[in-house]
């Protein structure tokens, strides 16, 4: 398993728009990643299970990566936080 | 005639025929079916035409109203493909042997309703997502058909609330106003409605069972009344309002993305004034150059206790994101005199006008300055950004606000938070900086001469006091002197000089203002393109 924790930048947080971005980045992946928040954890393929955690900014989330192309997921999600979040 | 008061999301002035939407509700029944799978099977197939129809309106919506606005149809056919929602409603037909639209409308009242309980504004919009796609499956399911909102004629929707699907599958050229009973802020029909700058009323206390599609109606923007079946007189009026408004508009029209340059060639920096972060829609509206005078106390005023520096941080970075390249002055806290803030405790004066107000708390109470240095340097890293100081009036006041800049830029130096040091420049609103402005303008990169302090504090005259009316020429000789004299001296050092106080939109003396060699004016929004109009009639 692989994991990173990421300080949300994005204003509004992890909302609508993003959110749909982020599921389609993480169903490039056949690893399972999980996001979670203070305990709270949704499966990055889950819109409204993502969006349900209301993560806001400057909240920080724990992104957890463990399947068979886990290292590319790895770096395919960091980039995605980066560039979206 | 019947006159309700909303909350207004956009201004603006419309009238004409009402159409009231009520098709949100729909009587859905719960059947026991036999078939749970066959049920199964008729959800997917609904879900596919609901995608096809999503896209559909996601195509049509890229084409009016851009793609950021369209993406929500995205965002709902994502929604619909949801492995949480999808299970919950296939759990549902299975276990309890009910038809696809009982679970479908009970599924998306339990999500709807997670989100609706979120402590978030934006979250909680997101109620009204879950909903439509709700419906929409329900609709496909009940094979009802959409209410055609593209073959209307141009009417003010009136509706409880409008779903983002609904607003965007309405021809845009048909719609002359929103009203709605419910509706936030942060929903689609206000952000639409700013998009497609009609007129929009949310949280209007009326009865749709007293409104009918049909009746005539006046909606204004401007004051967040909606009056029903008006009389003729006002019907006039509104008309009237509604050809001054157009006018205005072609004006707008006409010089938006236009230079604002002389006949002969002289470019001025047309900035704008404003207030607040909600603002800048009309900085960009009015296609202004770049935001000339940021008033910074709307982060101290209308609350307990001083904002903090990430608060501020956030704010100013997020007006410089918004201005994207475009210069942002930000003038630091100018706080006392007419601005009162209690936690502040500035405590009575016989002459506030004249009291400790401004730069003279900031330089008294540099903990409270320094937080918003340090938020202002580290947001500058984000954009075009240059601060202003309020209220100088010696070069000694300059040095010490220099010496605290310097403490503030080894302290952010040492716990290595990245920082800009922004273009630094003074108001010049005291008739003592512009005797001293030779002198200043070696000092600091610009100015901007604050003319309502100067008027008041060189002709001795309260500007809030009517028995001094008589006294009062706003176009006083000496004021003129005072501007060429500070614009002279600014140039002598290669720094620019600009005004950003009332006297700046004064239309009679625009011309005079560019033949003194004045480098910038800023002004309130509404006043950017008739400025622009003068200057470019101008040789």
């Amino acid at each position: 398993m692989r994991e990173f924790n990421y300080v949300i930048t994005d204003e509004i947080g992890i909302h609508a728009r993003p959110a749909g971005l982020l599921v389609k980045e993480a169903k490039n992946y056949e690893s399972k990643i999980v996001i979670s928040k203070e305990g709270r954890s949704a499966e990055a393929t889950k819109l409204m299970a993502l969006m349900g955690l209301g993560v806001k900014c400057g909240e920080t989330v724990k992104v957890e990566i463990t399947g068979a192309d886990e290292d590319s997921a790895y770096e395919g999600m960091m980039a995605f936080f980066k560039e979206n979040l | 005639m019947q006159k309700f008061v909303g909350k207004s999301v956009y201004k603006g002035i419309a009238l004409g025929p009402v159409v009231v939407l009520k098709n949100n509700d729909f009587q859905v029944k719960r059947r026991k079916i036999e078939d749970a799978e066959a049920e199964i099977c008729r959800v997917e197939l609904a879900g596919e035409t609901a995608k096809q129809q999503l896209q559909g309106l996601y195509d049509k919506a890229v084409k009016e109203v851009g793609e950021s606005s369209a993406a929500i149809c995205d965002v709902h056919q994502m929604m619909l493909e949801d492995e949480d929602y999808l299970d919950a409603i296939h759990n549902m037909i299975r276990t309890e042997n009910v038809n696809a639209e009982y679970a479908v409308a009970v599924t998306g009242d339990n999500f709807a309703e997670m989100f609706a309980s979120m402590d978030d504004d934006y979250m909680r919009a997101r109620a009204a997502d879950i909903k439509d796609i709700s419906n929409r499956l329900i609709r496909i399911l009940l094979g009802a058909e959409e209410v055609d909102l593209g073959s209307m004629e141009p009417s003010v929707i009136v509706a409880e609330d409008l779903s983002p699907s609904e607003t965007v599958q309405m021809d845009k050229e048909k719609i002359l106003a929103f009203v709605t009973v419910h509706g936030s802020t942060n929903s689609h029909t206000a952000i639409l409605a700013r998009m497609m700058n009609i007129p929009a009323l949310i949280g209007v206390p009326m009865d749709l069972e007293q409104i009918h599609t049909g009746m005539k109606a006046i909606v204004d923007g401007f004051t967040g009344e909606v009056i029903f079946e008006p009389t003729e007189e006002l019907c006039n009026r509104a008309f009237e309002q509604m050809e001054e408004e157009k006018e205005k508009l072609q004006l707008l029209q006409t010089l938006k993305g236009k230079e604002t340059v002389t006949k002969s060639g002289k470019q001025i920096n047309l900035y704008a004034n404003i207030g607040s972060v909600g603002d800048i829609g009309y900085v960009l509206e009015n296609d202004a150059g770049g935001i000339g005078l940021f008033r910074s106390e709307f982060l101290y005023l209308g609350r307990e206790d001083f904002p903090s520096e990430e608060e501020q941080f956030q704010a100013y970075k997020q007006v410089l994101q918004m201005m994207a390249e475009k210069k942002v002055i930000i003038r630091t806290l100018d706080i006392g005199a007419d601005k009162q803030v209690d936690y502040f405790h500035l405590g009575e004066e016989d002459n506030p006008a004249m009291g400790y107000r401004a730069i003279r708390i900031c330089l008294k109470q540099p903990d409270i300055f320094k937080t918003q240095l340090r938020a202002l340097f580290r947001a500058a890293v984000f954009g075009n950004l240059s601060i202003m100081y309020p209220m100088i009036i010696s070069t000694e006041e300059v040095e010490r606000i220099y010496e605290i800049v310097d403490e503030v830029k080894r302290e952010l130096e040492k716990e290595q938070i990245p920082y800009k040091v922004p273009e630094q420049g003074i108001m010049i609103e005291t008739p003592a900086a512009v005797m001293i402005s030779d002198e200043l303008a070696q000092m600091v990169d610009f100015f901007s001469i604050g003319t309502n302090d100067l008027t008041q504090y060189t002709l001795a005259i309260d500007r809030q006091n009517e028995k001094l009316d008589d006294f009062y020429n706003p176009h006083h000789k000496a004021i003129m002197k005072m501007i060429r004299m500070v614009v002279e001296n600014a140039h002598k050092y290669g720094k620019w000089a600009g005004i950003c106080g009332e006297l700046g939109a004064d239309l009679d003396l625009t011309e005079e203002f560019v033949a003194m060699g004045v480098d910038e004016l800023s002004v309130a929004p509404s006043m950017v393109l008739k400025i622009r109009k003068k200057i470019r009639e101008m040789e």
